[in-house]
């Protein structure tokens, strides 16, 4: 994406990244990656293990200080106003499971506060029933099935009304008829809560059928930014799957363009 | 501050009692036994020693000060610890939780759970050992009042240095009130203790309130200066302890120590 495509974007963005990096004594994570998400929008970051996806993820929400650059939500940047920013961000990752000990609805009570919601009991009903937890409520998380504590994990997500939602590799973990059905709620909430969302995933079916837009990370870099169901044909690849393969085993070729 | 996540920490920890009762013993149990031991053994010396010597309010009271100070130290740390053995910090500080709001909400959880202990103690101290304040008068508020703060100082530190050196250093947390017992003169004046144990003594909030609460007991003079020191020295220590573990805070998220606090793995 040239540079004022990119300023355009990051003008209308609910998040806007720039130039992040983050390097370690002996290895650079995230190297210039600069990229924007924009309400309404379901942007998917690819790429494979070690790519720097979890990295870029946990510096966006402030649980990891990048080593130059800036991260933008809302407009407010996360290094000066941490706490506003947090306040419009949520998140769901398969490696973040909420406290066991703790049931569902004590769970979403706890985060609620935490994140200052209004009429809390009523968002918790709403969640409860939009994501079929209602049987659920005084589960302790640590004895659901995966599933289970995925669709926990999505509600404790939507609490705070976010405006930007980081979904890492949310239906990981649900059978085929359920992540379908979080797909939907998904794109519902893009659609229909002026949300943007950034989304990891593996399965490439799933990226395609639910981003409008993807980043391909590879060694901390992004390689190929666009849409899942053009990109394919536009570097002689059948899928997305068949590309990301391609990327991920032959990541740096010059010029980023991808191999053939 | 905003109140709602302070009372989102304190109502995590209300919830893990109501949800496991058993939870609670630890905060009553070890304590209750500890009066129960040092007054029969109170009750012995008194008899050895005669009518000249009444042991309940140097020994006893003195046990009971600073059962009351373990208490507040690790209701702060173990309120933290909840968030490490449930890996919960990842899900905790990407929210708008400030670190002022997060100690405030583990300090007030350990009020919460010393109070059930100092009850405890009281009762079985003054009913069935006839432990009386009545010597130390007023003075028993400044005194619990630094033995709170150096409580809450102490438990911020420790909750630090498990958030830096990870989650097996949580060994480290629990025998720090006994590596600091024998400076701060729970027994006996710091005039017993060699030079150097002294000094460190000094710096130490409680040996004011021991000494303090022998001279009251003994009917000596008392004057509070001694107390005050003590006092100034809990609150520059309390506001120390928050500087540091804003500090430990900022450097595991510049580290990525934080991250993989939760995280299996960075990418």
């Amino acid at each position: 994406m040239s540079a004022a495509a990119l300023n355009e974007l990051k003008s209308e963005a609910v998040l806007s990244v720039t130039d992040l990096c983050k390097s370690y004594p002996h290895i650079t994570a995230v190297e210039q990656v600069s990229f924007a998400v924009r309400r309404n929008e379901i942007v998917g970051l690819l790429g494979p293990n070690g790519a720097g996806k979890t990295t870029t993820i946990n510096m966006i929400l402030g649980v990891l200080a990048p080593t130059s650059g800036s991260i933008k939500i809302a407009g407010l940047d996360i290094a000066k106003r941490r706490s506003q920013a947090l306040a419009r961000t949520n998140f769901a990752a398969v490696y973040a499971t909420l406290p066991g000990n703790l049931t569902v609805t004590q769970n979403l009570r706890f985060f609620g506060l935490i994140y200052g919601i209004a009429d809390l009991t009523g968002r918790i009903e709403t969640l409860l029933k939009k994501f079929d937890l209602e049987s659920l409520r005084n589960t302790r998380c640590g004895v659901l099935s995966s599933g289970e504590q995925t669709r926990v994990a999505l509600a404790k997500a939507l609490l705070n009304r976010p405006e930007l939602l980081l979904l890492d590799e949310p239906t990981a973990s649900l059978d085929p008829a359920a992540a379908q059905t979080v797909r939907q709620q998904i794109r519902e909430l893009a659609r229909d809560e002026n949300c943007g969302i950034l989304w990891t995933s593996h399965n490439m079916y799933e990226v395609e059928e639910v981003c409008d837009r993807v980043l391909f990370l590879s060694h901390g870099k992004i390689l190929l930014e666009g849409d899942p169901r053009a990109l394919p044909a536009q570097h002689g690849t059948h899928s997305l799957e068949e590309l990301f393969i391609q990327l991920a085993r032959e990541p740096l070729h010059p010029g980023g363009e991808a191999p053939k | 501050m905003r109140l709602r996540p302070v009372a989102g920490i304190l109502l995590r920890q209300l919830y893990l009692f109501r949800s496991s009762p058993v939870r609670l013993l630890p905060t009553f149990a070890w304590v209750a036994i500890d009066i129960v031991v040092w007054g029969f053994l109170t009750r012995y010396l008194n008899s050895v020693a005669g009518n000249h010597l009444n042991f309940v309010p140097t020994l006893l009271g003195a046990v009971l000060f600073w059962d009351f100070f373990t208490r507040i130290m690790q209701g702060v740390t173990t309120a933290f610890l909840e968030d490490v053995w449930s890996r919960n910090f990842l899900n905790l500080f990407a929210t708008p939780l400030s670190i002022s709001e997060y100690v405030t909400g583990l300090v007030l959880t350990s009020v919460a759970t010393s109070l059930i202990a100092l009850v405890v103690m009281l009762v079985l101290a003054t009913l069935v050992f006839g432990l009386s304040f009545i010597s130390l008068g007023a003075m028993l508020i400044p005194f619990v009042m630094v033995l709170f703060l150096f409580g809450v100082a102490l438990g911020i530190v420790a909750s630090a240095l498990v958030l830096r050196l990870g989650p097996a250093s949580e060994w480290l947390v629990w025998p720090m009130p006994a590596l600091l017992s024998p400076f701060v003169g729970v027994y006996y004046p710091l005039a017993t203790l060699p030079a150097w144990m002294r000094d460190v003594g000094y710096l130490l909030p409680p040996s004011y309130v021991f000494e303090g609460m022998r001279t009251l007991v003994n009917g000596q003079a008392f004057s509070g200066t001694g107390l005050m020191i003590g006092a100034a020295l809990a609150v520059v220590q309390v506001m120390l302890a928050g500087y540091f573990f804003a500090r430990v805070f900022r450097y595991t998220v510049r580290t990525g120590l934080l991250a993989r606090y939760s995280a299996e793995s960075i990418g």
